[in-house]
């Protein structure tokens, strides 16, 4: 029962607010201590686990270039262009993007698109654009949420895409762990066909939040707006 | 044949060169936690090639990455001022450069797929000319390198240091976070070699009702969902459900089917990650680079959209498992 204090030592962390890096330190140290591991096999699962996810962190790699596409106007060209399309409204683009990076997401294509590559330069940039053209310069609370569907749009699409993949991480983590575990045989190409109905709800789902942003923007919904209208009401 | 791991000694190369600026940074106030931070960091991505090989002992780079821990959790770590262009110098630049800024940008991805796709099956000598398995990294990573060339030609830009300090302060913007999802998969480890996955199967077969498997479901869903959210990583919550409700009680008890239930379960598990402030690479860091005041913006736009597959899963599963 012990081991699970590690669990709680996360969620505490969590509630409280702590540096989340320091709440997971703490919470693998404990756990591997309460656990039975001596504090030389707990330092050697800290250094195996970083060694062995160096993946996730290489898209830094893509830094310098765009950091020097963005000096030189990049991000404003971007929105320049998207004003150019006359239909092409914020949501719409959107909805777009989530489309096309959980295509290129579903054939394994993880890294064509992603924040640091895409979506900073590129695509918020295009969403700010799309909405300037219809509404006029954005306040910050909708640049803010446009912004926000921006990345919301690429986390949905990769997500939701990447199962449907044979070789992806997560399908070969299922495969792994329970062909090992259940001394059982799990085809990776079954997994990826029952990954296929989620992939249709979240691009429904999203999609339609996406082209519902549209409305929030004309409304001038943006969350703060709609607050102040109820703040009025209550205040009559 | 080119290895992943000649890119990630760059990608160390890069954070060594930035942690260097960095350390000579004066408008940093807390340049020399700063530059210590991305410094080891750096040193770690490179000696961890020995480690994944086994021929180098893992305890000093778990030492270093607690330093890591200490140094971005107790605040020694900051930023300095962007080195960068003025608005309108932008959009004056803009205007003159026009669609051909898009050229090196969209190398990138272009690069990427081209590797992904074609030259994953070229060979040379026997041997493929891209480690296999490592297609779409070393697509990015070439990719990068590419547009760098591609950039700093068309923009007439003769120093290397102008994209290495423009990449440093995005870098810089980012700070801790970047660090957040290599630790949430260490943890992970730690978690199931300790045992936290039996203990939760002990909790769970003792409090589940008998044969509902319709209630078995939504425990197995929404604990994956829970755990991913505390844990930030869909990862490292599924050994742990699938040992205490999934493989026992759904597959072997109820005879669903083993693919079907996995699989959506592990979606049910990326819900999670959609709502997570500890899944930093999807969630905060994103908040980070697009310079959000509220760095839970990307969680608020994803609440509903997360909740609502949730519930798909959980019918999906429900209805086409069993």
């Amino acid at each position: 029962m012990l081991v699970l204090l590690g669990v709680l030592v996360v969620v505490i962390g969590f509630a409280t607010r702590r540096n989340p890096l320091l709440v997971v330190g703490v919470a693998g140290i404990a756990t591997g201590l309460l656990g039975g591991l001596s504090p030389q096999k707990v330092l050697a699962a800290f250094g195996t686990g970083f060694a062995s996810s160096r993946a996730v962190t290489i898209f830094v790699i893509t830094l310098p270039v765009i950091g020097l596409l963005e000096r030189y106007g990049l991000q404003e060209q971007a929105r320049r262009l998207i004003t150019r399309f006359a239909g092409l409204t914020t949501g719409r683009f959107l909805a777009l993007y989530l489309l096309l990076r959980q295509i290129t997401a579903a054939l394994g294509l993880l890294s064509v698109f992603g924040h640091a590559q895409t979506v900073r330069p590129l695509a918020a940039p295009m969403a700010e654009g799309a909405a300037e053209r219809r509404h006029g310069p954005l306040p910050d609370k909708a640049r803010e949420k446009v912004r926000s569907f921006a990345a919301s749009a690429d986390n949905v699409g990769l997500f939701f895409g990447e199962d449907v993949f044979l070789a992806v991480g997560s399908i070969l983590l299922i495969t792994g762990f329970v062909n090992t575990t259940y001394h059982t045989h799990l085809e990776p190409l079954q997994l990826a066909l029952w990954a296929i109905p989620t992939a249709l709800c979240a691009l429904t789902i999203h999609g339609w939040r996406l082209l519902r942003l549209d409305r929030a923007l004309a409304a001038g919904d943006t969350g703060a707006g709609a607050r102040e209208a109820l703040d009025r009401k209550a205040a009559k | 044949m080119i290895k992943a791991e000649w890119f990630y000694w760059l990608v160390g190369g890069i954070f060594l060169v930035m942690a260097a600026q960095m350390l000579t940074d004066r408008s940093n106030p807390k340049r020399l936690g700063t530059a210590a931070f991305w410094g080891l960091l750096g040193l770690g991505f490179v000696y961890s090639t020995w480690v994944v090989d086994k021929s180098a002992p893992p305890e000093p780079l778990g030492v270093a990455v607690l330093v890591m821990v200490c140094l971005a959790g107790f605040g020694f770590t900051g930023r300095g001022e962007a080195r960068t262009t003025t608005p309108e110098q932008r959009a004056e630049s803009a205007r003159r450069l026009g669609g051909k800024l898009f050229v090196p940008a969209l190398a990138i991805p272009a690069v990427a797929l081209v590797c992904a796709v074609g030259v994953k099956k070229l060979s040379l000598g026997g041997e493929p000319v891209l480690q296999k398995g490592s297609e779409t990294i070393l697509g990015l990573g070439i990719g990068s390198l590419v547009a760098l060339a591609v950039g700093m030609v068309m923009l007439r830009e003769r120093r290397i240091t102008v994209p290495v300090h423009a990449g440093r302060s995005m870098l810089e913007t980012m700070g801790w976070a970047m660090l957040l999802p290599q630790l949430l998969a260490t943890l992970g480890t730690i978690f199931s070699v300790a045992g936290v996955g039996d203990q939760v199967r002990r909790i769970t077969t003792a409090v589940l009702p008998d044969g509902s498997v319709l209630i078995a479901v939504v425990v197995y869903c929404a604990g994956m969902f829970l755990f991913t959210v505390i844990m930030g990583n869909g990862f490292a919550a599924f050994p742990v459900m699938t040992a205490a409700v999934g493989w026992p009680v759904l597959v072997e008890q109820a005879h669903g089917n083993a693919s079907a239930v996995l699989a959506i379960g592990m979606l049910a598990g990326f819900c999670g990650t959609l709502v997570t402030p500890m899944a930093a690479n999807y969630n905060v860091v994103p908040a980070a680079l697009l310079e959000l005041k509220d760095q839970y913006g990307p969680i608020k736009a994803q609440l509903p959209t997360a909740v609502a597959l949730l519930g798909c899963n959980i019918v999906i599963m429900a209805a086409f498992a069993f």
